[in-house]
């Protein structure tokens, strides 16, 4: 079974495949800032030089009663439970926005603490139960 | 293993598989869907739309299974020349495409009323796109290059290629920041899923799963009648 010409493709094979997986890691990771779809508040309180003018995008939870709305624009508070941002966005939002929610804005930042968006996306979680369990839930909690 | 795929009498036995998985399939595509978009319960908080779930999630379930089955036979047929496998993986391929495509575009129906927005660029959704594609061109360099034994090594080592893409699909929410949503169902520990939106979920995988497996069978008979008669046309 294990002849010459058997032996010889595996060593190509495993030198091919051991090449592909280390340039592609090596890849990956210079690309990181380019993957991270978006970046964290202490992510930007961390980041010494921001360019101001470009478009990012911040996600992070709403934090809890933090949402004013008034006619021209809605204004709440991104979290990732140690630093905070501040944004402000004037358009419609997608159904699943909520507090205490995940979110995605993109927009631009003013100075780091706070962000104009102009275009808001729900970040939805991994848990998926009925509506009877969730009220269950919340009333253990209180 | 080898001798059982290469046997003779293979149309036999792929005619009773067939004719058995016709007989259950519309009985367990009835309970599953009537499951699925009945009896389960709506999501707290995205309600009806959670329904696009039991089709995204198995449908992206085959896709990776399918590609991981390919990669894996064209690893021993590369090394081995094992002919038969070829015709395996080849007769995987359509029906793993269409399932990649399917979780990609019932995942973009999800994510508008969700999400807010049908496609991002995010890492989870462009390295399912990256799959499709590497689907797309093992799928061609069968049909686009004429010579057999070369058609067999390029398609293997497209194969073998795209399978390091696999890990990146599946851990890429947990490596990076991405809109899509961590893992519900995990091999080891409890799922975040509730119990009454698993059943359908498995339900709906079981009846794509069955047919896969008749899309597959129907697929690997015309390709062995092909190698049978070498005179046929390729199609």
């Amino acid at each position: 079974m294990l002849t010459k010409k058997v032996k010889k493709r595996v060593s190509l094979l495993s030198l091919v495949l051991i090449l592909s997986v280390i340039s592609i890691f090596l890849i990956l990771r210079s690309l990181t800032s380019n993957i991270l779809y978006f970046q964290s508040p202490t992510d930007i309180k961390n980041n010494n030089d921001i360019n101001f003018n470009k478009k990012m995008r911040v996600g992070g939870m709403v934090k809890k009663n933090s949402i004013t709305i008034n006619d021209k624009e809605i204004k709440f508070i991104i979290t990732d439970f140690d630093n905070e941002l501040k944004v402000s966005y004037s358009g419609t939002v997608p159904n699943l926005f909520s507090e205490e929610k995940g979110v995605v804005a993109e927009g631009r930042l003013q100075d780091k603490k706070f962000f104009v968006a102009d275009r808001i996306l729900a970040k939805h979680d991994e848990n998926y139960m009925p509506p009877e369990l969730k009220e269950i839930i919340k009333k253990d909690v209180k | 293993m080898i001798k059982f795929f290469s046997n003779s009498n293979i149309f036999f036995w792929i005619e009773k598989l067939t004719n058995f998985i016709n007989s259950i399939f519309f009985i367990v595509l009835l309970v599953a869907i009537s499951f699925a978009l009945i009896l389960s319960p709506p999501d707290y908080l995205q309600g009806d739309s959670v329904r696009i779930m039991y089709v995204h999630v198995p449908a992206a379930w085959i896709g990776l299974a399918s590609f991981f089955c390919i990669a894996l036979l064209s690893l021993v047929n590369f090394i081995f020349k094992i002919k038969n496998f070829n015709l395996i993986s080849k007769s995987i391929a359509p029906i793993g495409l269409v399932f990649t495509c399917l979780a990609i575009i019932t995942g973009s129906l999800w994510g508008q009323p969700t999400w807010g927005t049908f496609w991002v660029w995010d890492a989870r959704i462009t390295s399912m796109l990256i799959l499709a594609i590497f689907y797309i061109i093992f799928i061609l360099s069968y049909k686009l290059i004429s010579d057999q034994k070369k058609a067999d090594k390029i398609s293997s080592f497209v194969a073998i290629i795209g399978s390091i893409n696999l890990p990146i699909i599946k851990y890429s929410v947990d490596w990076w920041n991405t809109l899509h949503q961590p893992a519900s169902i995990k091999i080891l520990g409890a799922s975040s899923i509730h119990s009454s939106m698993l059943v359908p979920l498995f339900l709906m995988f079981f009846v794509l799963i069955l047919y896969c497996a008749l899309i597959f069978l129907m697929k690997y008979k015309t390709e062995i009648i092909r190698i049978k008669k070498k005179n046929l046309k390729r199609l």
